[in-house]
């Protein structure tokens, strides 16, 4: 039997409709659910003090400082290599097996778990580059991470930039270089931003490929030799061994906020960019 | 003078290029170098079939990770994709864009939440709530297939929306034309037409899923055994080798770098097929 | 008669597109060269030529040879970036980058290395004053550049291209998205500036041609058909597709 087109469609519809709200439920919950329960846990001395017996008392503030390191050494690295390669890509040469594979590659290494990105960090940066385990180590594991999104990014904000900005720069004698340095890459900059700022709420909530590499050591890292626990961390081990979870839900509630305000940034950035643009 | 710097500088950034493919090489070579030769002396198959992990005996068999996280992303996919592209279709055809606009972003910005929150509400609610309602240990396949599922739900729905979104609304008309209804022009043109987008987005879900470690650690209950109800805990790949590899020396953790060679090359398959789906999406778009 | 530009035997491509066809002609100093011809007929290409902006395009190629004061543009012994600074451009819609008034018009002369304030802001101003923008805009030289109207960002793009002081101008439709009065102020601006550059200028308004041009060439297809005093072309034109064109029985 087969039913009246209109019939169908308003079914069909109800339906999308209904797994559009299941979803969105969903991950609302996870936010409520989490700040509901962790938010009366932060205060200044949850934010400010160290932790004591191992986490059970105390506050955050060694997990926090490392949760800032841990992202700028991460930027650091990242965004030079990665703005080069999107320039690279886009300015500096056409289209071709090369480029084909650069963008293949950098593809891939988005794609790659993290527990592999832990891995590979905890065998050459801290094994065999002797770092040891520390915030360099795990800084530069998830520079490699954050790669791949800050080249995407930048490489569409490039070519968003109106191909007339470049003649002009060009017809008033100005070198390719010039004209990448003083018109391309400031008018791409939102974007640009935008790119890094997801590499730092990704690398402020990474786990896996932390643990293996900055390590976990809860005291306050003096330099970034020293190992040093990341919030995400701390609260996996809360959460995992039971400490208490009072401190784990603050902590999480901490987590989530800083991760969603880093992204609430970058996607601001990224409307007014494309707004400028229409 | 301001001539010099050109050519050092396209030297320079063509160098920079190659970090990502640089970095890519980097971490399979290594962990290539530390699982291969353990690979290769336990033999592939006594490596990937037999079901018998046991570290201190020295035997070292992954087939139950293996079927465990197939049937953790089985369970994933068959929460994650159905919904997400239920929810792509839902904002791009039947939402007014101003809506699709706030709701999209939403959605992304939810892609940052850390995997080991999503773990921690699996074990706060959806365990306790299994274990009570279907019985079990509630840490089990159930629960990593329903959080994996909602993890994987931000990488569908904004890539299958891109794909949507992507056909020219020229199909759309066509069809309309002809007393298509909605929903018959979205079943019958612009499904077909995004196809490859929508099957790259679920493709790099999958990969998503199979590569998830901490999330699934938390909920999974990280048995080593080969499940036979949904209800059971499961370890698998991934893990596995974050379990382990804390105080794995030797040849135990030579057993976790091959496991993790095991997941490299899931993970490059489905890579390159989503690179596939997606290049013939762009040609497909230009023809 | 001096010679700046002397284009000989020059075809243009595009991948496989040709776009000029073996076209030879010379380029009197001083003067106005008026280029008119149909849309596609390849006056934007051979403008873009003589900067060699085409350079910038991956699958472009040029043969024949464009000798600028007798040195070949495409030789080894020109610098691209140089004789762009020689020969200023300026496009068809007004392009200000995204950045002030006064931004704009030193980009061009802090790139040759000047960076002392009282030169720059000499030449700012003697820019903008040949490009009769001055007054319009000598209190607000900060503010950014897109504020300004259509027919004000034209002429501060000339403004710009004269403060590179350059020896030849090159005018790729200068006036065409802009209102009659602006176009006066551009013309009365040329008319001005040819007894210092050489001005060439195309155009697809064959009246504007008429009204500046001391020369006027005109194309077709890719091909030069007709050069020769503006008066000429217009009054007694020898080949008989000029006449048609000029007297708007087509294009």
């Amino acid at each position: 039997m087969r039913l009246p087109p209109r019939l169908t469609q308003a079914f069909v519809v109800s339906l999308l409709g209904l797994a559009t709200a299941a979803t969105l439920v969903i991950l609302v919950f996870v936010i409520v659910f989490i700040l509901r329960k962790g938010l009366p846990a932060i205060d200044s001395e949850f934010l400010f003090t160290k932790p004591q017996d191992m986490g059970r008392a105390g506050g955050i503030l060694p997990t926090l400082v490392a949760s800032v390191i841990l992202p700028l050494i991460a930027v650091a690295i990242a965004a030079p290599l990665g703005i080069s390669t999107a320039v690279y890509l886009t300015e500096y040469t056409r289209e071709s097996r090369v480029t084909r594979m650069i963008r293949f590659g950098a593809d891939c290494l988005a794609g790659i778990p993290s527990i592999l990105f832990g891995l590979f960090g905890f065998i050459f940066f801290v094994t065999i580059l002797r770092m040891g385990w520390s915030l360099l180590s795990g800084g530069l594991t998830l520079a490699l991470m954050i790669l791949p999104t800050i080249i995407r990014t930048t490489e569409e904000a490039i070519r968003a930039v109106p191909n007339a900005y470049r003649e002009v720069s060009t017809s008033l004698g100005a070198t390719r270089f010039r004209t990448t340095a003083k018109v391309v890459l400031p008018n791409a900059l939102p974007g640009i931003v935008t790119g890094i700022m997801l590499g730092v709420g990704r690398s402020i909530g990474e786990t896996a490929a932390v643990i293996f590499t900055a390590g976990s050591s809860l005291r306050m890292p003096a330099s970034i030799f020293d190992s040093s626990r990341t919030m995400s961390v701390h609260f996996y081990i809360l959460a995992r061994e039971g400490l208490s979870s009072e401190m784990a839900y603050g902590t999480a509630a901490v987590l989530i906020l800083s991760v969603l305000a880093v992204n609430l940034v970058a996607y601001g950035l990224m409307n007014r960019f494309i707004r400028r643009r229409s | 003078m301001i001539r010099i710097g050109e050519k050092t500088v396209r030297r320079l950034l063509m160098a920079a290029a190659f970090s990502a493919i640089g970095g890519l090489l980097l971490i399979a070579l290594f962990i290539f170098k530390e699982g291969l030769s353990f690979f290769i002396e336990t033999g592939f198959r006594r490596f990937l079939f037999s079901d018998v992990w046991d570290p201190q005996s020295g035997r070292f068999g992954i087939f139950p990770m293996l079927v465990a996280s197939l049937w953790v992303t089985l369970g994933a996919m068959t929460l994650g994709a159905p919904l997400g592209v239920s929810v792509a279709i839902f904002l791009v055809e039947f939402v007014p864009r101003s809506v699709m606009r706030v709701v999209k972003p939403t959605i992304e910005l939810l892609a940052g939440i850390p995997s080991v929150v999503y773990g921690f509400i699996g074990v706060m609610v959806l365990a306790p709530f299994i274990r009570s309602s279907f019985g079990g240990p509630g840490l089990s396949l159930l629960a990593a297939s329903f959080i994996l599922g909602v993890m994987i739900l931000p990488t569908i729905i904004s890539i299958s929306v891109d794909a949507i979104t992507a056909v020219p609304a020229s199909y759309r008309e066509g069809s309309f034309a002809l007393g298509a209804t909605r929903w018959q022009t979205v079943r019958m043109v612009v499904l077909k037409a995004a196809r490859s987008g929508i099957i790259a987005s679920v493709i790099l879900g999958m990969g998503r899923a199979v590569g998830e470690t901490m999330a699934v650690i938390m909920v999974a209950g990280n048995a080593v055994k080969i499940p036979h109800s949904p209800l059971d805990s499961v370890r698998t790949l991934t893990a596995n080798i974050a379990l382990e590899m804390g105080y794995a020396t030797g040849r135990h953790r030579e057993a976790l770098f091959a496991t993790g060679i095991v997941l490299f090359v899931v993970i490059m398959i489905l890579n390159t097929a989503a690179g596939v789906m997606v290049r013939k999406r762009v040609s497909g778009k230009r023809g | 008669m001096p010679v700046k530009f002397s284009i000989q035997r020059l075809s243009t491509y595009y991948g496989s597109v040709q776009a000029l066809r073996s076209l030879s002609m010379d380029v009197a100093p001083n003067r106005i060269l008026g280029i008119i011809g149909p849309a596609g007929s390849g006056k934007t290409s051979f403008l873009r030529t003589l900067n060699r902006l085409n350079d910038l395009l991956p699958d472009f190629r040029a043969e024949g040879r464009v000798l600028l004061d007798g040195v070949d543009i495409n030789g080894p012994d020109t610098d691209p970036v140089l004789l762009r600074r020689r020969v200023g451009m300026v496009f068809a819609m007004p392009v200000p980058l995204p950045m002030s008034i006064y931004e704009n018009l030193v980009y061009g002369p802090k790139l040759t290395g000047i960076r002392d304030y009282q030169r720059l802001g000499e030449i700012v101003e003697k820019s903008l004053r040949a490009a009769f923008l001055w007054d319009e805009v000598k209190d607000r030289l900060n503010l950014p550049a897109l504020r300004l109207s259509g027919g004000q960002q034209q002429r501060l793009c000339l403004a710009r291209t004269l403060a590179l002081s350059p020896e030849v101008i090159l005018l790729d439709e200068p006036s065409s998205g802009l209102d009659p009065i602006s176009t006066a102020r551009i013309e009365e601006a040329l008319a001005e500036l040819k007894s210092a550059y050489t001005i060439i200028l195309v155009t697809n308004n064959t009246k504007q041609a008429s009204r500046v041009a001391d020369e006027t060439a005109f194309f077709l297809m890719g091909e030069l058909i007709e050069i020769g005093p503006t008066e000429k072309i217009f009054t007694a034109p020898k080949d008989r597709r000029t006449e048609d064109y000029v007297t708007g029985r087509f294009g």
